[in-house]
C-alpha cells in the first residue's frame, strides 16, 4: 500500500508538490499522470525517501517514510527516472550489489537473481558493462533492480519512456504479471499507457491533485464519450437528417477525411438510432464506431485548466 | 552482508574496473620512489630508515587523495545513482562509511605495494622495523584524514573538479599550519594560546610524531577525531541536501 498525506515539497518560492493526498491499494496499478514539471517525479522521490517532504508525509506498507525510512525502503522497489545504474559494472555485478544491499540470503538471492534475469530476458548480457547496453536493456536492468527483492510495493518513474513498441509491450506485460497482489505506482505522460496498464489514475498539475478516478470515469468526462463516428465515403449523408434525431446534440465533420462524428445529448444513447437512420436511408457506411471518450482531450482540459487558474 | 560491506565492495569494484585504480597506484608508487631517492637523499643520509620516504607522504597525499575522493559523492549526484542508492535500505551514515572504507582500504593497498622500499632498506642495513611499521600506520591514518575531508567536500558539490580543488585547499592548509615558517608568521599576529592550538591542528606534526615510532594516544585520537568529524559533516551535508 502507498499512502500520501498532504505531501508537500517546496523549493524556495516554488511549490513542486502541493498537499498531495492519495492512496493505492494492493492489486491496483495507479497511474500518476501529469504534464512535464507537474511534480510527479518529486512526489515519487519523497515516497522513495530520496527527498524529504516540506510537510505532510507518505506511508509505504504502513511505514511512515519520515519515521521509519528503512522499513519503508525495504518494502519498496523503485525505478528512478531514467533508470540510473552503475555503468562501469556488469549487469551481474550490479544485480548482485542490489541483492546484497537488500540483505537477501545467499540461496534466496540466487533464486531471485535467476527469476528476475529470466523474466526480463537479461541472460545474454549478464557479463556486459551496463554502459555498453542499449537504452531498452538499461531500462530492463533498472526494472530488474527494482523487483529483485520481490517488493510488495513497486514504484516506477516513466518505466517505458524511450522504449520501442516491442520493449514497451514486454515491460507492460511484466507489470501486468506483477500487479495481481502488489501495489504499483507508475508515473507517465503517455496516455496509451493508462489504457494498457492502469486501473486507477491520479492526475496532477502544478503539484496539485486534479483528479483521482478510473480510466473509464475519465473517458466518460470526454465530450466524445458516447459519440458515434462513421465514414461514409461518397454517399452524401445528410447532416440535416441526423440533426433531426431528438437524441443528437451536434454533428462534426472532419475536414481531412470526411469522417462524421455525431454527439449525443447528455445521457442519451445514439448508436442505435443513428444506425437505424442510416439503414433506412440506404446509405453505404464503411465502418461505424461508438466512441469511449478521448483521454488526451480530458487530460488537456484538466491540466490546462489548472494552469489558467494560476 | 551488511550494507556497509556491500557498498565498500561495490566501490572497490568500481575503482578496479575503471583506470582510476591503476593510474593512482602507478603514479603513487613511481612518485614515492622518486621523491624518496632524489628529493629525500635516501642514500646520502647513510641511515637505515624510511624517514625520507615518509616525510614526502603529506605532499603525495595532497595531490593524490583528492583525486580518489572527488568522485565519491559528486559522481553519484551527477549520474543519478544517488537517488538509487538512497532508495535502498541503508542510512546515509552507512553509505558514507562504506564509501570511505573502500577508499581507505584502497590507499592502504597502495601503501602495502611500497614494500620493495622496505625490503631495500633491510637489505642495505638493519633499520628499526618497529619505527617503520609505525610510519606506515601514521601514513595510513593521515591518508584517512585526508580522505574524510575529501569525502565531505565531495558531498558538497556535483562537480568533481570543485570537489578536488576544495579538498586540495583544505588539506594544504592543514599541512601548512604546522610548518615553522607559517607558525612564525602567526606568532606576532595572534595570541600565543591560539598559535599553539593552531599548531595542534597540523597533520604533519601528528604524523611525524607517529612516524618517529611513538604511537601516542593523542596522535591517534587526532586522526580518528578528524576522520569522524569530517565524515559526520559529510553525512549532515548529504542530509541537508535532501531537506527543503
Amino acid at each position: 500500500m502507498i499512502e500520501t498525506e498532504q505531501l508537500t515539497r517546496r523549493y524556495g518560492a516554488l511549490t513542486a508538490v502541493d498537499s498531495l493526498s492519495f492512496r493505492a491499494e494492493p492489486g491496483q496499478v495507479l497511474g500518476l499522470l501529469g504534464p512535464n514539471g507537474a511534480g510527479k517525479t518529486t512526489a515519487m522521490r519523497m515516497i522513495a525517501g530520496f527527498l524529504s517532504p516540506s510537510s505532510g508525509t507518505a506511508r509505504v506498507c504502513g511505514y511512515d517514510v519520515r519515521k521509519e525510512p528503512l522499513k519503508a525502503k525495504r518494502a519498496l522497489g523503485y525505478l528512478p527516472e531514467g533508470a540510473p545504474s552503475y555503468g562501469e559494472l556488469t549487469v551481474r555485478e550490479f544485480l548482485v550489489f542490489i541483492i546484497r544491499m537488500r540483505g537477501l540470503q545467499r540461496d534466496e538471492g540466487a533464486r531471485r537473481f535467476e527469476r528476475v534475469v529470466g523474466g526480463l530476458q537479461l541472460e545474454g548480457v549478464l557479463d556486459q558493462c551496463i554502459d555498453t547496453l542499449s537504452k531498452g536493456l538499461k531500462r530492463r536492468v533498472g526494472l530488474a533492480q527494482a523487483i529483485v527483492h520481490n517488493p510488495q510495493v513497486l514504484m516506477l518513474d516513466e518505466p517505458t519512456d524511450g522504449l520501442d513498441p516491442n520493449q514497451k509491450h514486454t515491460v507492460r506485460q511484466l507489470i501486468d504479471q506483477m500487479a495481481r497482489d502488489r501495489t504499483i505506482l507508475i508515473s507517465t505522460h503517455l496516455l496509451e499507457e493508462v489504457h494498457a496498464l492502469c486501473n486507477r489514475v491520479v492526475i496532477i498539475a502544478n503539484g496539485r491533485l486534479m483528479v483521482d478516478a478510473t480510466p473509464a470515469e475519465l473517458e466518460s468526462r470526454s465530450r466524445y464519450h458516447g459519440a458515434v463516428s462513421f465514414s461514409a465515403p461518397g454517399s452524401g449523408v445528410s447532416q440535416e437528417m441526423l440533426g433531426r434525431l431528438p437524441q443528437v446534440s451536434s454533428i462534426e465533420v472532419d475536414p481531412m477525411d470526411g469522417r462524421i462524428t455525431v454527439f449525443p445529448r447528455t445521457g442519451e444513447r445514439i448508436l442505435e438510432p443513428v444506425e437505424t437512420l442510416l439503414r433506412q436511408q440506404g446509405l453505404e457506411v464503411s465502418e461505424i464506431q461508438l466512441e469511449r471518450g478521448r483521454l488526451d482531450e480530458v487530460f488537456r482540459q484538466i491540466t490546462t485548466g489548472a494552469e489558467n487558474r494560476e | 552482508m551488511s550494507p556497509i560491506a556491500a557498498v565498500t565492495r561495490r566501490e572497490l569494484r568500481s575503482y578496479f574496473v575503471t583506470p582510476v585504480a591503476y593510474v593512482f597506484l602507478v603514479i603513487f608508487l613511481v612518485l614515492s620512489g622518486i621523491l624518496t631517492f632524489y628529493a629525500g637523499d635516501f642514500y646520502d643520509r647513510n641511515q637505515a630508515d624510511l624517514q625520507p620516504f615518509f616525510v614526502m607522504h603529506p605532499w603525495l597525499y595532497l595531490v593524490l587523495v583528492p583525486a580518489v575522493s572527488m568522485r565519491m559523492w559528486a559522481e553519484e549526484a551527477k549520474g543519478g545513482t544517488l537517488e538509487l542508492l538512497m532508495s535502498l535500505p541503508l542510512t546515509l551514515a552507512q553509505a558514507m562509511l562504506g564509501k570511505f572504507l573502500a577508499a581507505w582500504i584502497f590507499i592502504g593497498l597502495a601503501l602495502v605495494l611500497t614494500f620493495p622500499i622496505w625490503i631495500t632498506v633491510n637489505y642495505l642495513g638493519s633499520p628499526d622495523n618497529g619505527v617503520i611499521v609505525a610510519g606506515y600506520i601514521g601514513s595510513w591514518l593521515m591518508a584517512g584524514a585526508f580522505l574524510a575531508i575529501g569525502a565531505c567536500l565531495s558531498a558538497v558539490t556535483q562537480s568533481q573538479v570543485v570537489a578536488f580543488v576544495l579538498t586540495l585547499v583544505v588539506c594544504f592548509l592543514l599541512i601548512l599550519v604546522g610548518q615553522p615558517q607559517v607558525m612564525e608568521f602567526f606568532q606576532g599576529a595572534l595570541p600565543r594560546k591560539l598559535v599553539n592550538a593552531l599548531a595542534h591542528l597540523s597533520m604533519v606534526r601528528h604524523f611525524e610524531a607517529i612516524s618517529r615510532g611513538v604511537l601516542d594516544l593523542r596522535d591517534l585520537m587526532y586522526f580518528l577525531a578528524t576522520m569522524a568529524a569530517w565524515l559526520t559533516a559529510g553525512v549532515l551535508t548529504l542530509d541537508l541536501k535532501r531537506t527543503p
